[in-house]
């Protein structure tokens, strides 16, 4: 194939074929970081919690009396549940659970000198200790949340307290940052006025709030009790049964006392938690996958709408060469060999652009280092769609007769 | 001749109306993104109280102790104040307010209904005349109904007509937690947008109007909760009334560069001679003094999405325009063979360039227009988004105008250079072919 006729056709349209290489390296810049972004996206939603997902709803109360003991309302209200048909457990939750926003966090230090050492710097840098998220509950909550002990012991009935705890849990992330290359389990840890022992080690769970940093499966489980006039209750039960465990649930607990809200807006399930928490993350994918693919449209658009002008321009030509002995399939070439050129341009100016705006993105959103994998991959994707743009015009011109060569236009 | 041309281009149009409706397509699809997104961040960074927002000012000193950290996930703890700062700060300003959010149990009149949580705010007598909010009934409360923790409460009007109906809701007694309330005042419903008083940190600086009012003495008499950040260093005897836990916000009203300056230097002084009595440990030049513009910029009201999502439909219109350049180009230079008899013909250079371009500008017309009914569906859809901020993404006048003006421009500067292309064709050349 001779690229040398193509090329001095092209020198005729500078202007137009210039115009499209830019838009070819434009999209390219675009869509590789575009699916960049919705892949780490996606990982994000993907984030394990460590918590049985699929079987967890909670229920929140919110007492209206400010009189109420309410150890003994919790007591009735978790024997009411736990006899609910499909309730395989309740229990009475603290304020946080992975992905719910609400922190409950402490400064945890491995010692007392470094407890100090923190309080008299009023930091935790350099002490030894670390901000650590703290899950509590009722009985039963390390069960119920479906959290799985490596070491140690589940929490006795007598560790549950509603004030300061004398016994914690860690997980194995909290355990390795407060005592590297040592076992934890059996160690004291100094997160208040007093310290706690280390009674159990379990499987890591997320955070409240996802910060990728590599501390996100720093918590501490503690026997703490629910204690105030408004409290969440966790329910486990089959997936299938979720919808109708809490609509059971929320009558159950209005009978028990009427002088008491039960919003709406907190009856859910931690499908619905989770997906409130990434509803952010969804919107952006939606809109960079839309963007992406309205993108290689336009782009689509463009080659095939020009290779149309360029097949009806060079209509005459066409037949002149098929007069003087070109075959079809030469015609057919010369369009694929130009649009291929074209979109070759396009493609190399465009793995350029998109690292430059790779670099451009991760100086304002904090975004990481585009993987060079994806230029080829877009590069491909640009040269398939191109040629499947050029094929349905390159086809029409490769079927103008010789005859018309003898024609005036 | 205008109306000739524009005869033409709608015939050179109706030739190719794939290849119109493409053209037009797309350039909608740009503009619509980039309207949708630019709507979105004109409404986040719009002025909340156009009358007064030249005279508000948020003052900034740092009362936190040397090693606390700066940001934790709910924000810079030193946006806030604590009580004595607060109080120290409001003396000296002509008038001004300090203020706090609270979510409170409502109880309705009927002793048998359930109570309901709403939002509002605790704040000083100085609230109702600085931010200009207009009474249906009744006034706000005195300084001396803040010195004496005086029960009383200012409510919005959708709150007293929730409560007590068409009837007068000045003098009645409304619950609220566990205390009573008297009635003194029922202002105009007032929702700035954003919420640039209210607490930013810890609500995105968009949310519901308040529904009611009351003095800040009272609300901490009583220990009524808060519904914004509070951030605590001391072990605090004295509750809210700590100087070591901020969670206050202080709006203060200077008429003049010259207010503005002595006030700018009071803050200094404050912060030099509290740090004198040991109290501030950071430097006294941390003092700052916003305006109220100002402020929203320091609270990057704007999430990062947002401003990503708008160069995501800049982007998205660059290579629309490009396409759109590439297309008319090619389509203004196939028909050079016409343009070469028109120009045998007597048409000057002017008038070719004036013909195109009035099919450029037609495509842009209608790109444009499409362009608007493709942002509105894209702001309706950002409406059901749960964010705070959605709720207020509507197009206005402006943006409108604005839609039309960018797709006209950006068409008829698309259409610019292969217009000047087509004028420049040398007809010898072309009618030789012939």
């Amino acid at each position: 194939m001779q690229l040398r006729p193509i090329f001095s056709s092209l020198r005729h349209h500078k202007l137009t074929a210039t115009l499209l290489v830019l838009q070819v390296a434009f999209t390219l810049a675009i869509v590789a970081n575009a699916s960049f972004m919705v892949v780490q996206r996606l990982q994000r939603m993907g984030t394990p919690s460590g918590v049985t997902e699929d079987e967890l709803s909670m229920i929140r109360v919110e007492g209206i009396g400010k009189d109420d003991n309410h150890q003994a309302r919790h007591l009735a209200d978790l024997d009411a549940l736990g006899r609910l048909p499909g309730v395989r457990s309740a229990v009475a939750i603290g304020p946080s659970l992975p992905f719910s926003g609400n922190i409950n966090s402490y400064g945890a230090c491995p010692s007392q000198e470094a407890l100090e050492r923190a309080i008299a710097a009023s930091s935790l840098d350099h002490s030894g200790c670390l901000s650590i998220d703290t899950y509590a509950g009722s009985p039963g909550f390390v069960r119920t949340l479906g959290l799985q002990l490596i070491a140690g012991r589940d929490f006795t009935a007598g560790e549950y307290v509603t004030g300061d705890v004398s016994a914690v849990m860690l997980t194995q992330a909290a355990a390795r940052r407060l005592f590297p290359g040592q076992e934890a389990l059996g160690r004291m840890v100094y997160a208040g006025k007093q310290g706690s022992r280390v009674v159990g080690i379990v499987r890591d769970v997320m955070r409240p709030l996802l910060r990728g940093d590599g501390s996100d499966h720093e918590v501490m489980l503690w026997p703490q009790l629910p204690d105030g006039d408004s409290v969440t209750y966790l329910l486990r039960s089959a997936p299938q049964h979720r919808g109708r465990v809490l609509a059971a649930a929320a009558a159950a607990l209005q009978r028990l006392d009427s002088r008491r809200l039960i919003p709406a807006s907190g009856q859910r399930t931690f499908a619905q938690l989770r997906a409130h928490y990434f509803q952010r993350d969804r919107t952006m994918v939606g809109l960079l996958v839309a963007a992406g693919l309205g993108l290689l449209f336009v782009t689509v658009l463009g080659i095939s709408g020009l290779a149309n002008f360029w097949v009806q321009q060079r209509t005459r030509t066409i037949g002149i060469r098929r007069a003087i002995g070109a075959t079809r399939v030469d015609i057919l070439r010369y369009f694929q060999a130009e649009n291929f050129l074209i979109v070759g341009g396009g493609v190399l100016l465009g793995m350029l652009l998109a690292l430059a705006l790779n670099l451009l993105l991760m100086s304002r959103y904090e975004l990481p280092r585009l993987p060079l994998a994806y230029l080829p991959v877009g590069a491909l994707a640009l040269w398939l769609l191109g040629q499947l743009s050029v094929l349905a015009p390159a086809l029409r011109a490769s079927r103008v007769p010789p005859v018309v060569a003898t024609r005036s236009v | 001749m205008f109306a000739y041309y524009l005869d033409l281009a709608l015939r050179s149009l109706r030739r190719n109306p794939v290849l119109t409706g493409l053209m037009v397509l797309a350039i909608g699809l740009g503009i619509g993104a980039s309207m949708t997104m630019l709507t979105v961040l004109h409404v986040m960074a719009q002025d909340p109280l156009p009358q007064r927002s030249a005279q508000l000012y948020y003052p900034h000193i740092d009362p936190l102790p040397k090693a606390y950290p700066a940001h934790n996930d709910w924000g810079d703890p030193s946006d806030n104040f604590t009580w004595p700062d607060a109080m120290a700060l409001l003396e000296r300003a002509g008038r001004g307010a300090a203020m706090a959010g609270g979510n409170v149990l409502v109880w309705p009149v009927d002793p048998d209904q359930m109570p309901f949580r709403l939002q509002g705010h605790y704040t000083t007598a100085g609230f109702f005349g600085l931010f200009g909010l207009s009474f249906e009934q009744g006034h706000g409360w005195s300084p001396a109904d803040d010195e004496a923790h005086a029960r009383v409460v200012v409510l919005s009007h959708e709150l007293a007509h929730k409560l007590f109906g068409e009837a007068d809701a000045v003098g009645r007694m409304v619950r609220l937690d566990d205390s009573e309330f008297q009635v003194i005042g029922v202002t105009a419903d007032w929702a700035p947008q954003p919420m640039f008083y209210a607490d930013a940190s810890s609500k995105g600086g968009f949310g519901e109007a308040d529904r009611f009012f009351l003095p800040l003495s009272t609300a901490v008499d009583l220990d009524m909760g808060v519904s914004g950040n509070q951030a605590s260093w001391k072990e605090g005897e004295n509750g809210k009334r700590s100087p070591g836990l901020t969670w206050l916000q202080v709006w203060v009203e200077l008429k003049d560069a010259a207010q503005v300056r002595a006030y700018r230097q009071f803050l200094v002084d404050y912060s030099a001679q509290q740090q004198r009595l040991g109290r501030f440990e950071r430097p006294a030049q941390n003092a700052r003094l916003y305006s109220l513009m100002g402020w929203l910029q320091h609270e990057e009201l704007v999430p990062g999405d947002v401003r990503l999502q708008l160069w995501l439909a800049l982007g998205f219109l660059t290579v629309c325009l490009t396409n759109i350049i590439a297309l008319l180009l090619a389509k203004f230079l196939r028909r050079s063979a016409e343009v070469s008899v028109r120009r045998a013909l007597g048409a000057r250079r002017r008038d070719i360039f004036l013909q195109f371009g009035i099919e450029s500008a037609l495509i842009g017309t209608l790109g444009g227009a499409l362009g608007i009914a493709i942002a509105q569906a894209g702001l309706w859809s950002v409406r059901h988004r749960p964010d705070a901020y959605a709720a207020v993404a509507r197009m206005d006048l402006s943006m409108l105008a604005l839609t039309v003006v960018l797709a006209v421009l950006g068409s008829v500067l698309a259409g610019l250079l292969p217009a000047w292309r087509a004028s420049r064709v040398a007809p010898a050349l072309q009618l030789k072919a012939l």
